[in-house]
C-alpha cells in the first residue's frame, strides 16, 4: 500500500506525461511544442526518482532536459521566425496518424493487458543504487558491468561532436 | 491501493502512440524529431519499469537507458546539424520538399 | 633396374616445358633454345641407357633363359583409386616395343630441338617472336609422347594420348595469327577428339568385361618367381576372349563384343595415324613449322595408332574380323594417299600423303601378321617400318624445312635445280628418297621388304596391292626429288642471294638422320622386337623373290621418274591432259575435304545446327528474356513506393511493424 502523497505524485506526474505529450504533438507553435517535450521529459525524470532510480533521473534532467531541449530550442530558432504557425494539418492526414496511433495502441495495449501476471506486478523491496554501485558498474569489465559500451559511446559522442561541426560548417 | 506496473506502462504507451501519430503527421523536420525524442523516452520508461518491477537485485534496464539517453543526444545533435545543414541549401525544412533522393 | 633413370626421361621434358614455359620469356631466345635442347639431349642420352640396358644386358628381368624377351614394369603408382576395382595408376613398363619407341622419340625430337635453333629464325638470324614457346611446347609434347609409349595400362596411355593431341594443337597452331594455321590446328584437335571418342568407348568396353586396364593383365602373364615381370602370352588373351564369349551378351550387332571393342580402340588409332576416313587433318596439319611436321607427323604422333595396336595385338589376334578390317583400312589408304602424293605441288603436302602412306603400310603389316608365320613376321615388320620410317621420313620432313627456309616458299615450282646450291641438303634428302623407296641397301628396303613377304604370305591380292602402293612410293618421291634438284636450273632473283646451306644446326641433324638412314636396315631387328619376345633372325629367312620383286619395283618407279621429270618436258603435262579426270581427283585429294564441308556445313549444320541454334535462341533465351522484362517491368511499377518522402516510408515501416507486432501477439497468447 502506497502512501497518499506518493498516490498523488503519480497521479499528477501520469497525467502530466499524457497531456504534455500529447499537446507536444497537436500544438502548431513548434516552439510550444519544444517546451511540451520538456514538461514531458521532466515528468518521465520524476518516474525515475519514483522507481528509486536516483542517478537516472539526475541524467535524464541534466541531459535531455538541459542539452536536448536546449538544442532543440537553439534549432527552432535558427530554422524559423518565432511566433510562426505551421501550416494547419489537413483532416485525412490527422486522420490517418490517429488511426496509427490507435493501432499501435490496440497492438501494444492488448498485448500488456492479456499479461496480468506482468500488467499487475507489485514493486519489489529495492535498495536505491548509489552511486558506488552505478560507478563500479559503469567502469568494470566482469559481469554485469559495462566499461566497454561506456567507452564505445565515449567514442561515439566524440565522433558526433566532430561530425556535427563538419555537417553544420557554413562552407 | 497498490501501484502496479501497469500504472507506469500505460502512460509510457500513450507517449509511444503520441510519438507515432507525431512522426506521421509533422511536415516540420524539428517536430518530427521532438515526436521522436518521445517514443524514445517511452521504450525507456519501459526499460526502467521492468528493471524495477521483475529484476530489482540488477542494473541491466537502467543502464540500457543510461547509454539510450547518451546516444539520443548524440543522435539529435546530429540531426539537428543536418536539419540546419538543409536549411541553409533549401531555405525550410519541410520534410515533403526533401524529395531529392527518390528513384 | 633402377627407378631414378625412367623418373628422369618423363620428367625433364615437363620440367623443362614448365620451366620454358613460365620463365621462357625472361630469358634469351638463344639461352631458351640451348637450354631446351640439352635438356632433350640429356633425355636422350637417358632413354639410350635404358633402351640398350633392356636389349643388351641380358638381366633376367628383360630376357628369359630361353632367349624371350620380357616386360619389365619398373614402377606402376597408384593414382587415383575411386572404387577397389576401379582403380587408375601410373607407370612405366618396358619391354621390347617401349624401349624401341623411346629411343625413335627422343632421336627425333633432338634432332628437331637442334634443327630448330637453326630454322625458328630468319636469314639475318632474328628469332622468331615466341621462341621460347616454342621450346615449351615442343617439350611438352616428348613428354606426352613418352608418356603414352610407355604406358603400362590403357588409361595412362588414354591419358597421355589426349595430352599428345593438345600438344600437337598447340604446336600446329603455333603461328597463330595465321588464320590457315588456326583452322588446321582445330581441324587435326577435331578429328582426332572425334575418334578418340570411339577409343574411349573401347576402352571402357574392354575394362568393362575384363574388369582391368593394364596391358600386363590383358596381354601377358606374370613370370614366376619375379615381381614386376611379365611375358607376353596368347593364352591371357584367350582368357579375355572367354570372358567376353561367356559374358551375358558376347554378340552386339553381327560381330562380338570383344571385335566391337577392338574395331572402336582402332578407330582411335585411326584418328592419330590419320587412316581413312579421318586422314583430312594431316595435311593440313603442314601449316605448322616444319621441325613440328618433322616430329609429329613424321616420327611420333602419327605412329601412336600403330604402336596401340601393337600393343594390343595379342587381343586383335583373338578377332581374325578386326585384324581383317585394320588390313582393309590400311590397304586402302596407303594406295588413296599415294595417289594424292602423285600430283600434289606443295612439297610438304606430298611427304604428309607419303606418311599416310607409310603409316598405312605398317597398319596393313600388323592387320597381316600371324603367329604361325614365322613369329608373326609382320609385327615385327611394321615395328621395323615404323622405327626406320621414323628416321628417313624426319630427314626427309627437315630436308624440306631447310628447303623452305632457303627459298622462302613451300611450292617446288620456286625450287627446281637446287642441286647445285644446296649440296648438303641435295644428298641427304636423296638418301631418303632411296630410303623410302626400298632401295638396297638403305634402311626401307630391308622393313618394307619384311612388310610385303608378310602380305605375301597372307594373300596375294595384299602383296600386289602393296606391292603397286611401293612402286608409287618411288615414283612420287623420286618425282619430288627431280623436280625440286633438277627440272631446270635455278633461277636466282635480281636483289636475292642464291640459296645456300643453311647453318650447322639445321644440316648437322640432316647428316646424322642420313646417316642412320643409311645402316638401320642391318640391325637385326627380329631380335629385339616381336610380338612375343621370342627372337627371329629374318635374314635367316629371307626371301629373295619378294625382295628382288620389290626392288625391281621401286626401280620402275624411280626410272619413270627419272623420265618424266629428270630435264624439263612435256611429259607430265601429256600424262594430265590424257587422264583429265583422274588428275583432278588426285589433285583435290579425292574431294574428302570437300565431303567433309558437305556433311558438317550442309546437313549437320542445317538440320541439326540450326533447329537447336533457333530453339536456343528463341526458346531458351526467350525464357529468360521474359524475366528479364519482367522484372524490369515490375521494377518499374513498384519505383513509386521510393517517392522520398520520408514519411511514407515510415507508413510502410509502421504496417510491417503492427503486422509483425499483431501475429506475434495472436500466437503467443
Amino acid at each position: 500500500m502506497e502512501s497518499l502523497g506518493s498516490l498523488i505524485l503519480y497521479f499528477i506526474v501520469a497525467l502530466s506525461m499524457i497531456v504534455f505529450s500529447v499537446m507536444a504533438v497537436t500544438t502548431r507553435k513548434i516552439l510550444r511544442a519544444a517546451t511540451y517535450l520538456l514538461f514531458t521529459l521532466f515528468a518521465a525524470a520524476v518516474v525515475y526518482f519514483m522507481l528509486d532510480y536516483e542517478f537516472l533521473g539526475a541524467v535524464q534532467i541534466a541531459v535531455y532536459a538541459g542539452g536536448i531541449v536546449v538544442l532543440f530550442v537553439f534549432a527552432i530558432l535558427l530554422t524559423s521566425r518565432p511566433g510562426d504557425n505551421t501550416e494547419r494539418l489537413t483532416s485525412k492526414s490527422r486522420l490517418l496518424g490517429a488511426i496509427a496511433a490507435v493501432a499501435m495502441l490496440v497492438v501494444a495495449g492488448y498485448a500488456l493487458v492479456s499479461r496480468t501476471m506482468v500488467a499487475f506486478a507489485a514493486k519489489p523491496a529495492m535498495e536505491a543504487p548509489d552511486m558506488d554501485a552505478v560507478g563500479t558498474a559503469l567502469l568494470g569489465t566482469g559481469h554485469g558491468q559495462y566499461l566497454l559500451p561506456f567507452e564505445a559511446v565515449s567514442i561515439l559522442l566524440l565522433a558526433c561532436i566532430i561530425g556535427g561541426v563538419v555537417v553544420a560548417r557554413k562552407r | 491501493m497498490e501501484i502496479t506496473a501497469i500504472y507506469y506502462l500505460v502512460p509510457a504507451l500513450i507517449m509511444f502512440c503520441c510519438g507515432v501519430y507525431g512522426f506521421i503527421t509533422r511536415k516540420n523536420m524539428i517536430a518530427m524529431l521532438i515526436s521522436l525524442e518521445l517514443m524514445l523516452n517511452a521504450v525507456d520508461i519501459n526499460f526502467v519499469v521492468f528493471n524495477r518491477f521483475f529484476y530489482p537485485e540488477q542494473m541491466e534496464g537502467m543502464f540500457f537507458t543510461l547509454f539510450a539517453i547518451a546516444i539520443a543526444a548524440a543522435e539529435t545533435a546530429l540531426a539537428i546539424a543536418i536539419i540546419i545543414n538543409i536549411f541553409r541549401a533549401a531555405k525550410n525544412i519541410d520534410v515533403r520538399s526533401l524529395n531529392e533522393m527518390k528513384f | 633396374m633402377d627407378i631414378i633413370i625412367p623418373i628422369l626421361i618423363l620428367a625433364i621434358p615437363l620440367f623443362m616445358f614448365i620451366f620454358l614455359g613460365l620463365c621462357g620469356m625472361k630469358m634469351s631466345y638463344k639461352l631458351a633454345g640451348t637450354l631446351g635442347t640439352l635438356g632433350m639431349g640429356t633425355v636422350l642420352v637417358l632413354s639410350y641407357l635404358t633402351a640398350f640396358t633392356y636389349f643388351f644386358s641380358g638381366a633376367p628381368e628383360f630376357i628369359n633363359a630361353a632367349g624371350e624377351r620380357l616386360q619389365y614394369l619398373v614402377f606402376d603408382q597408384t593414382w587415383l583409386a575411386f572404387t577397389e576395382k576401379l582403380v587408375i595408376k601410373l607407370g612405366f613398363l618396358l619391354d621390347p616395343i617401349s624401349a624401341m619407341m623411346l629411343v625413335v622419340i627422343t632421336t627425333i625430337s633432338f634432332m628437331v630441338h637442334l634443327y630448330s635453333m637453326g630454322y625458328m629464325r630468319d636469314h639475318h638470324g632474328v628469332y622468331e617472336r615466341g621462341f621460347q614457346r616454342f621450346y615449351a611446347f615442343l617439350s611438352l609434347f616428348t613428354f606426352s609422347m613418352l608418356g603414352l609409349v610407355v604406358a603400362p595400362n590403357i588409361f595412362q596411355m588414354y591419358i597421355f594420348w589426349e595430352l599428345v593431341g593438345a600438344s600437337s594443337y598447340l604446336l600446329i597452331g603455333f603461328y597463330y595469327t595465321k588464320p590457315s594455321a588456326v583452322s588446321a590446328s582445330k581441324k587435326a584437335f577435331i578429328v582426332t577428339r572425334f575418334a578418340d571418342l570411339g577409343f574411349l568407348i573401347g576402352i571402357l568396353t574392354l575394362s568393362y568385361y575384363t574388369g582391368t586396364f593394364n596391358f600386363t593383365e590383358l596381354t601377358s602373364i606374370p613370370v614366376e618367381g619375379m615381381t614386376n615381370v611379365f611375358q607376353v602370352s596368347g593364352n591371357t588373351a584367350e582368357g579375355v576372349r572367354s570372358i567376353f564369349a561367356n559374358s551375358a551378351a558376347p554378340v552386339f550387332m553381327g560381330g562380338s563384343v570383344l571385335t566391337w571393342a577392338l574395331v572402336l580402340i582402332f578407330m582411335g588409332g585411326m584418328g592419330k595415324s590419320a587412316m581413312m576416313p579421318l586422314h583430312i587433318w594431316l595435311p593440313d596439319a603442314m601449316e605448322g613449322p616444319t621441325p613440328v611436321s618433322a616430329l609429329i607427323h613424321a616420327a611420333t604422333m602419327v605412329v601412336a595408332g600403330v604402336y596401340l595396336v601393337a600393343r594390343l595385338f595379342p587381343l586383335y589376334l583373338m578377332e581374325e574380323t578386326s585384324l581383317v578390317i585394320i588390313t582393309v583400312v590400311g590397304a586402302l589408304t596407303a594406295l588413296y594417299a599415294a595417289m594424292v602424293a602423285c600430283v600434289q605441288i606443295d612439297i610438304k603436302r606430298v611427304l604428309a600423303f607419303s606418311t599416310i602412306s607409310q603409316i598405312a603400310f605398317m597398319m596393313v603389316s600388323l592387320g597381316v601378321a600371324r603367329p604361325e608365320f614365322h613369329h608373326g613376321l609382320g609385327y615385327m615388320a611394321s615395328m621395323f617400318h615404323l622405327f626406320t620410317h621414323a628416321m628417313f621420313k624426319a630427314l626427309l620432313f627437315l630436308g624440306a624445312g631447310a628447303l623452305i627456309h632457303a627459298v622462302g616458299s613451300n611450292d617446288y615450282t620456286a625450287m627446281h635445280g637446287l642441286r647445285k646450291h644446296m649440296p648438303i641438303t641435295h644428298i641427304t634428302f636423296l638418301i631418303g628418297c632411296l630410303a623410302i623407296a626400298g632401295i638396297i641397301p638403305f634402311a626401307g628396303f630391308f622393313s618394307k621388304d619384311e612388310i610385303l613377304s608378310s602380305c605375301n604370305e597372307y594373300s596375294w591380292v595384299a602383296y600386289l596391292w602393296m606391292s603397286l602402293v611401293a612402286g608409287m612410293t618411288a615414283f612420287y618421291m623420286f618425282r619430288l626429288y627431280y623436280l625440286i634438284f633438277w627440272w631446270k636450273e635455278h633461277k636466282v632473283h635480281e636483289g636475292h642471294h642464291a640459296p645456300h646451306d643453311q647453318a650447322w644446326t639445321m644440316t648437322l641433324p640432316l647428316v646424322l638422320l642420313a646417316a642412320i638412314s643409311c645402316v638401320a636396315g642391318f640391325i637385326p631387328f627380329g631380335n629385339f622386337v616381336t610380338w612375343n619376345g621370342h627372337a627371329y633372325d629374318f635374314m635367316a629367312h629371307f626371301n629373295w623373290s619378294v625382295a628382288t620383286v620389290s626392288l625391281v619395283v621401286a626401280l620402275v618407279g624411280i626410272g619413270l621418274a627419272t623420265v618424266m621429270y629428270r630435264k624439263e618436258n612435256e611429259l607430265p603435262a601429256k600424262f594430265r591432259r590424257a587422264l583429265p579426270t583422274l588428275w583432278t581427283w588426285c589433285y583435290k585429294r579425292f574431294y574428302w575435304d570437300e565431303l567433309y564441308i558437305f556433311i558438317t556445313h550442309k546437313i549437320i549444320f542445317n538440320c541439326i545446327s540450326r533447329p537447336l541454334a533457333w530453339f536456343d535462341r528463341h526458346i531458351i533465351d526467350g525464357t529468360m528474356d521474359a524475366f528479364a522484362t519482367l522484372t524490369n517491368k515490375a521494377s518499374e511499377a513498384i519505383k513509386p513506393l521510393q517517392s522520398g518522402q520520408i514519411q511514407m516510408y515510415v507508413w510502410y515501416y509502421l504496417i510491417g511493424a503492427l503486422a509483425i507486432g499483431a501475429i506475434a501477439v495472436a500466437c503467443l497468447i
